[in-house]
Order: structure tokens, then sequence, then C-alpha cells
């Protein structure tokens, strides 16, 4: 009799572990579910296929003369590609990088010194600067130059007056021919 | 006053000036109900869950949807092609209405068989009866929203139902229309209520489930419990109970959004809409095929559309057709051969509804409007006054327990709360 009676409280401390344990299994399974159910809701947001098909454009530079710039759309903003005059490939090549507030050479942001390809949107809060017609302010460095803060980018597009922190984003890019360039 | 009882005491002191968690805690924690329910009484809670469900996919849904009739069709077909996850999220949302309409379906069949809509819970009753006709209406403006030839046709013949009402049912539906066909005005219009409309069914929900609570669930027996012997609480007896009964219900329905999506839908509506030409056979969704077969069997314009409105207008005064002080149908031997024959009655209209109006199915069509009206206008008024019913049992415990064991029974429930 003692005997069983021992037997059976171990079993019940035994059914309250497993029965721990059910519970914890349960609820982990119902997240893992919750979540399994929530990602589909969630990822639907991101671009879909066809948008990301549309992610990469090609663009014919040889109708570009020297000193000319045009502006062309890819995933949804402007893309600055200037075909640079000697003058402002050699000012862009001379600065000193500790002048610059993000420091980087002009070698490392083209391909082609000639051509310069670059994302037109302000890294400061998301404008497109002037400077790519005739005409347009060009700010204190003779590139571009941002009209809702202020910001100045020199014949690089690199930032070296006003807020915007970095300087005008580089695309991916190549050259498919010498007179042909795919972005994306 | 209750406050006492949460030992978090952030919870205690949101709970002290907004009492949310003793709301909560009261109904559907503590929540005494009766300790008899069967698996019809799920169904309430699958389809609260089918309501949110609808709301949640519609709402991502509308997101990569453009309400235009030149690029509905598109839009819903790059969902299905483009869109990440997008044919998932729709097949959801497509097959989601019909697995609503068969959980509320259900449900109000089982209102109907535990006369569940008599004393007190007339107002419960025509309540639910009222979230059906959202419903529906919601229902038919979100199958016009893909703009296929079924979309559009069927959007033609429910809205030109208007133009029976004598005098003004052309303004009307011009109205409706805002133009002089089903056009882009319309496809506007029934986008921006059906968005609408699932939010005033929540209201009503919210209603509904107030009213609930007043007096707590009916259930298999029909008669009142009598003390707290008689009931359990809400959790975690029947909260465990409807997650039961919701797993089997979500793993139907992701059966049939992987397996068979559009069983239940029809070929005809990937066909982008064409104002020049309707389509040779042309049904509603199947959950409207009963009202199709009422509105078809009536020779008679205004007729047919009276009919079809009144199958609806009845359940609202159904409390007041059905007198007999007895709820539950197991105690009322007459009335449940009729409840069987009318629920039968209810299939045949879904079935002719869905067949082309000629023939003996014209016939068989006007056989059974005639008997669903017969069944709540003469049959129940008449059964409430010459029926015998069965004994009652004396309480919810004794018909579950039988004899004296109960008492026992239910005390020791007493005490594991």
């Amino acid at each position: 009799m003692v005997k069983k009676n021992t037997v059976k409280k171990e079993s019940n401390e035994e059914q309250r572990g497993r029965r721990d344990f059910i519970v914890v299994a349960s609820y982990a399974m119902a997240g893992i579910g919750a979540a399994a159910v929530a990602w589909p809701l969630i990822d639907q947001m991101n671009p879909a296929a066809d948008t990301l098909a549309l992610a990469s454009i090609e663009v014919d530079i040889s109708k570009i003369e020297v000193g000319q710039a045009i502006t062309v759309k890819w995933r949804g903003k402007p893309v600055f590609i200037k075909h640079r005059t000697e003058d402002e490939i050699n000012s862009a090549q001379s600065v000193e990088l500790s002048q610059l507030k993000d420091p980087q050479a002009d070698v490392e942001r083209v391909i082609n010194p000639q051509f310069l390809v670059m994302v037109g949107v302000c890294t400061h809060l998301g404008c497109v600067p002037l400077g790519q017609k005739t005409g347009e302010i060009r700010g204190e460095y003779d590139g571009w130059f941002c009209p809702c803060h202020g910001s100045h980018y020199d014949s690089s597009g690199r930032i070296r007056k006003g807020p915007a922190p970095l300087n005008l984003e580089i695309p991916p890019y190549q050259f498919a021919s010498n007179s042909l360039i795919k972005i994306g | 006053m209750s406050t006492n009882k949460f030992s978090n005491p952030v919870v205690r002191w949101i709970d002290h000036r907004l009492p949310i968690f003793s709301f909560m805690d009261h109904e559907l924690n503590e929540y005494p109900t009766p300790k008899n329910l069967n698996y019809f009484w799920n169904f309430g809670s699958l389809a609260g869950i089918s309501l949110v469900i609808m709301i949640v996919t519609g709402i991502v849904l509308a997101m990569s949807y453009t309400p235009h009739v030149d690029h509905a069709f598109q839009s819903v077909e790059r969902i299905m092609r483009d869109v990440n996850h997008g044919w998932l999220i729709r097949y959801i949302h497509m097959n989601g209405a019909s697995f609503f309409f068969i959980v509320v379906f259900i449900h109000i069949f089982r209102g109907l068989y535990y006369g569940s809509y008599k004393a007190p819970r007339e107002l419960l009753w025509i309540l639910g009866v009222l979230i059906l006709l959202l419903m529906m209406a919601t229902a038919f403006m979100g199958y016009v929203l893909p703009w296929g030839q079924m979309s559009f046709w069927g959007a033609t013949v429910i809205t030109n139902l208007f133009s029976a009402i004598p005098l003004v049912g052309d303004s009307i539906v011009t109205m409706l229309w805002g133009g002089f066909s089903v056009d882009n005005p319309t496809l506007n219009r029934f986008f921006a209520l059906h968005y609408l409309m699932p939010f005033l069914i929540v209201g009503v929900v919210i209603l509904h489930l107030v009213a609930l609570h007043r007096f707590g669930s009916n259930n298999p027996i029909g008669i009142d419990p009598s003390g707290p012997q008689d009931t359990v609480p809400f959790h975690p007896y029947y909260t465990i109970k409807d997650f039961f009964g919701l797993s089997v219900f979500l793993s139907l329905f992701a059966a049939a959004i992987f397996f068979f999506p559009n069983f239940m839908g029809h070929p005809d509506n990937y066909i982008p809409a064409n104002p020049m030409q309707t389509p040779a056979h042309i049904v509603p969704e199947w959950y409207f095929l009963p009202f199709y077969a009422i509105l078809r069997a009536v020779p008679d314009k205004l007729g047919g559309v009276l009919a079809m409105f009144g199958a609806i207008a009845v359940l609202f005064i159904l409390p007041w057709l059905d007198r007999s002080p007895i709820r539950s149908g197991n105690f009322r031997p007459i009335f449940r051969i009729f409840f069987w024959v009318f629920a039968a009655d209810c299939v045949a209209l879904g079935y002719l509804g869905g067949m082309p109006a000629e023939g003996i199915y014209v016939v068989l069509s006007r056989v059974a409007t005639a008997w669903y009206f017969l069944h709540f206008l003469v049959i129940l008024p008449l059964l409430s006054v010459i029926e015998t019913p069965k004994p009652l049992p004396q309480s919810l415990s004794k018909s579950v327990l039988g004899g004296t064991a109960m008492v026992g029974a239910a005390s020791a429930v007493k005490e594991k709360i």
C-alpha cells in the first residue's frame, strides 16, 4: 500500500511537468503559427515582382554633348548623367580630401571620368538639386545646388556646404558599350 | 472594486482608471456559461474570427487594388502574380467570404433549432439578422471589385432589382450607378462602401455581444441555468473548446485555399468585364442562391424582389411568429420534423437557384419558395398552439449528469474555480 502511494505521488509531479510542457509547447506553436501568418501580410508591402522587373534601365549617352547633362528616371527617381568638361574633371580631381565633408576621391565616383552618373536626390531630405539645365543655379562649387535647404554639391556631386550629410549617391551601373550605359 | 484581483501593479493602476482589464476578465474569463453547450455553439466565435480575417486580408488587398474600370481587373491579376504572397492573401479573402457565410448559416440554423431567438434574446436575434444583411451587401459589393464578367453582370442585375420599386425605381438605380449603366462611378462607390461596411458589421457585432452577455448563451436544453452549478467559467472551458473548433475550421479553410481555391467561385469572373455581352448563364455566388431562387420563382418583377427581401425580413419578426415558450427543438417533436423539412427546403432553394430558370426548375422553385414562407408564417405560429412539448429537465445539471451525482460534481467544479 505504502509503495503504491509514493508511486502515485511521483506520477502526479511528473504529470505536472508534462502539463507545463504541453502548455509551453502549445504557446510556442501558436506563436510560430501567428508569425507565419503575419509574414505574408507584411511582406506584401515590399516591391512586387513587376516593380522589381522595372529596376534596371538602359540609356544612350552618345547624344550628350560635352558640358551637357540629362536626367533619366530610374526606380521612380531622377538620375543625373553629366558629360563633364575638362575643367570640371580637373577641379573635381584636384580637391583635397581633407576639405570634404564626406571624403571620397573623384575617381571612386566614376567609371569613365567624362561621364558622371548619380542619383539626383539630395541626401538631406530628398529634394532634386538644381544644376542640370543651363541657367540653373549651380551653387558655390560649380556643381549642383539644392533649393530646399541650400546644400552645395561640386562637379563630382560631393557635398561641400549645407545640411546634407553625404555625397550624391552613385547608382550601380555599367557601360554596355561606349555609348550605352545600363543603370541598376 | 474588483481591481484587487490583478497582481501586476501597472495593470492595477490602469484598471483603476480604465477598467478594461476588469471588463475583459468579467466578459471573457469568469463569464458564466451554460455547461452543456455543444459544438454548434462554436460558430459564433468562428464568425467573429472570420470577420477579423476578412478585414485584415481586405485592408492588405486594398493596398494593391485599383478601383477603376480600366485597371481593376489587371490590378487583381497583378495581386495574383506579382505582389508578394498576393495569391495567398486574395485566396484567403475570396474563400473567406464563402467560409464566413458557411459559419454564419450554421450559426443561424443553430439559433433556429434551439430557439435562440426567443425571449429574452429577441434583440440579439434581430441584431444577428442585421449582421446577415450587412454581410450580404458587403459580399455583393466585394464580388464586383475584380471587375470580371460575373462582377459586372451581378452588379447590373442586383442594382436593377431596385428598378422594381414603383415610380422612383429608375431614379434610384441611376443614383446607385452614378450614371446610366454600371460603370466607373459605380465601381468607385462600391469600393468605398465595401471598405466601410465591415466596420459597420463590427459595430453591430459589438451590440450583438452586449445583448448576448446580458442573459448569456442559450443552450441545447433551452432552459435557463438555475445557478452557478449549471454554469462553468468561459475560460478555460469554452476558450479551449472554441480554440479546438477554430483549429478544425482553419484546417478546412486552409485546405480550400491551397487545394481548391476556385471551387466556390465562377470561372467567368476571370474574363474581364464586357458591358456589351452578358455571359450565357449568370448565377450569383453560392451563398445568395436560395434568395436568387426565391427572386426568380415569382413571375412578377416587383413581386420577386419583395419575396426575396421578404425572405430576410421574415427573420426579423421570427421571435413573434414562433410563440411556443419551449426554446429547444429537442423537446418539440413536431417542430423538430418541420425544422429539418425547412432546412432541406433551404438547401433545395440553393440548388434551384443555381439551375437555369426553365422547365421543372421553375415549378420546384415555386413550391420551395411557398414552403419557405409557409414555414414561418403558418407552420410556426400554428405549432406554438397545437404542439404538446416533451417534459423539460429540471435543470441543466440534471440533464447533463442525471440523478443526484450532479450535486457532488457541480461542487467539485466550484472548488476548482
